[in-house]
């Protein structure tokens, strides 16, 4: 196998490059995505039993929170890569995650605090689920100020990066903890190993809403990541070259 | 052939020696350092013993409600006030260069900090287990859970200073890094603050604490296993700003 194609990810002009061919179609699959994903879930999937039409909110609620999480994880990933391997990429990659993240975990608490509100009668419980959410919002928060607090920007990558994996440590550990203390929530709605619980016309909209809001994370953080490239490596010559031309 | 062999040995030996030697100076400096700025370890206290008092004031004094919180209040308080002390963890050593040569020096980083993690436990942390007692008998927490409260802060305060020297470790570079090192620590001791009070609360209902207890236990070994390679990568990357 070849790594040439690994050791290409480290380059920040390559990335600039092959990612402006790649981000309108991220951007438009994105967003029809949503936009079927959303009509198909809010008109056409049938109502709950038990729920009637306020459980339509999990096809923006589940979406979020599956991103909110595995978005911790891609940055974890990416710290590794930085500190192992020193790309300058993945440094980029968890400076633009970050805010993101934390606005998908917020996205995930609110929907939630609004689907609480008719289906157990209060706004906030403290749920083993929901504090977890709200501990990893923390760590979102802890991150981005990190990032923002150190101005050297090489330096504040590498200290985001230790931050975020001692994060990824203790993420299960605060799972289980907070599962351990109370639990109120139902439990996972997509599992990889089960067949989901809910009939295919209520569960293929929010699979295509996954999807669609993974393609639009994608879109969001290229941008992102275009927009710190530029940023960082001003002072280089392609840089200069293409804000010249 | 011979007395270069000998000369090795003797060379290895004072190798073996001067880990020792480097950690005991180490040991000794900073409890010479904390006895110079003492008041920078008692303002935590005083700190802990004010947040305890503000409960009764700000919500009720009455004694049942005291005694059902008195726990967590506890817990709380000490975990505020150990992130108060943080900054003395490694901001002077920081500020006259002393930390720069910690890192220069051949020995390992991984036990350097490790050892400046226990002192510094045992100036903030211990004091604070040994006035937690009276001020736990001012919000009439119940005489025989003192006991397990005493034990679950001896495993759970030096977690949180371990944890905390990660915090600590990354901010040093930075002016004013109180209230950040906080924002970063306090999330991750979440786990530490729900079994400490979780086997209290089991001991007041009569159940077993031994599970909650062995938890903490774990989380102490993983810290002290873990968090002060955190800690030295996070020193090196600050000495380097």
């Amino acid at each position: 196998m070849k790594w040439t194609f690994f050791h290409k990810l480290g380059s920040p002009k390559w990335f600039f490059d092959i990612s402006g061919k790649f981000l309108p179609w991220f951007v438009v699959l994105g967003i029809s995505l949503l936009v079927i994903g959303s009509i198909w879930g809010l008109a056409f999937a049938p109502k709950d039993y038990q729920q009637g039409d306020s459980f339509r909110i999990i096809y923006l609620h589940v979406p979020s929170a599956i991103l909110a999480q595995s978005c911790y994880m891609m940055m974890a990933v990416s710290a590794i890569v930085s500190l192992v391997w020193k790309m300058k990429l993945a440094d980029v990659f968890i400076a633009s995650a970050a805010p993101l993240g934390a606005l998908f975990t917020f996205l995930a608490l609110f929907t939630g605090a609004v689907w609480g509100k008719p289906t157990w009668g209060t706004w906030w419980v403290w749920d083993a689920r929901l504090t977890a959410m709200l501990v990893l919002l923390f760590l979102y928060f802890g991150v981005i100020s990190l990032q923002s607090a150190i101005e050297d920007t090489q330096i504040a990558s590498k200290a985001t990066s230790i931050l975020v994996l001692v994060g990824i440590v203790n993420i299960p550990i605060i799972k289980y903890s907070v599962d351990w203390w109370n639990t109120l929530h139902q439990p996972a709605t997509f599992k990889l190993t089960e067949k989901p619980a809910m009939v295919p016309e209520m569960w293929i909209p929010l699979l295509v809403m996954v999807v669609g809001i993974y393609c639009f994370f994608t879109a969001l953080v290229i941008l992102r990541m275009r927009n710190d490239i530029l940023i960082r490596e001003r002072k280089t010559k392609w840089v200069k070259a293409l804000l010249h031309f | 052939m011979l007395r270069l062999q000998k000369y090795s040995m003797n060379n290895s030996a004072v190798d073996s020696n001067s880990l020792g030697k480097v950690l005991k100076s180490v040991c000794v400096r900073e409890y010479l350092c904390a006895s110079r700025y003492r008041q920078a370890f008692i303002n935590p206290l005083v700190f802990f013993a004010i947040i305890i008092a503000l409960f009764p004031l700000g919500v009720s004094p009455e004694p049942e409600f005291l005694s059902a919180a008195s726990v967590g209040v506890v817990w709380v308080a000490a975990l505020l006030s150990s992130m108060l002390s943080l900054d003395n963890l490694f901001m002077k050593d920081y500020d006259d260069g002393s930390l720069e040569q910690l890192v220069l020096s051949s020995q390992p980083l991984y036990l350097i900090m490790l050892i400046k993690s226990f002192v510094h436990w045992t100036l903030t942390g211990l004091p604070l287990i040994i006035i937690s007692p009276l001020l736990a008998m001012m919000l009439y927490l119940d005489l025989e859970q003192l006991p397990v409260l005493l034990l679950t802060l001896i495993m759970g305060t030096p977690v949180i200073n371990l944890i905390g020297g990660i915090g600590a470790a990354l901010t040093v570079s930075l002016r004013s890094s109180g209230v950040l090192v906080s924002l970063l620590v306090l999330p991750l001791t979440i786990p530490v603050l729900i079994f400490a009070t979780g086997a209290v609360q089991a001991s007041i209902d009569g159940a077993s604490i031994n599970g909650y207890i062995a938890i903490l236990g774990i989380l102490l070994m993983l810290s002290i296993t873990l968090a002060p390679f955190a800690t030295s990568a996070a020193i090196k990357l600050s000495v380097s700003n």
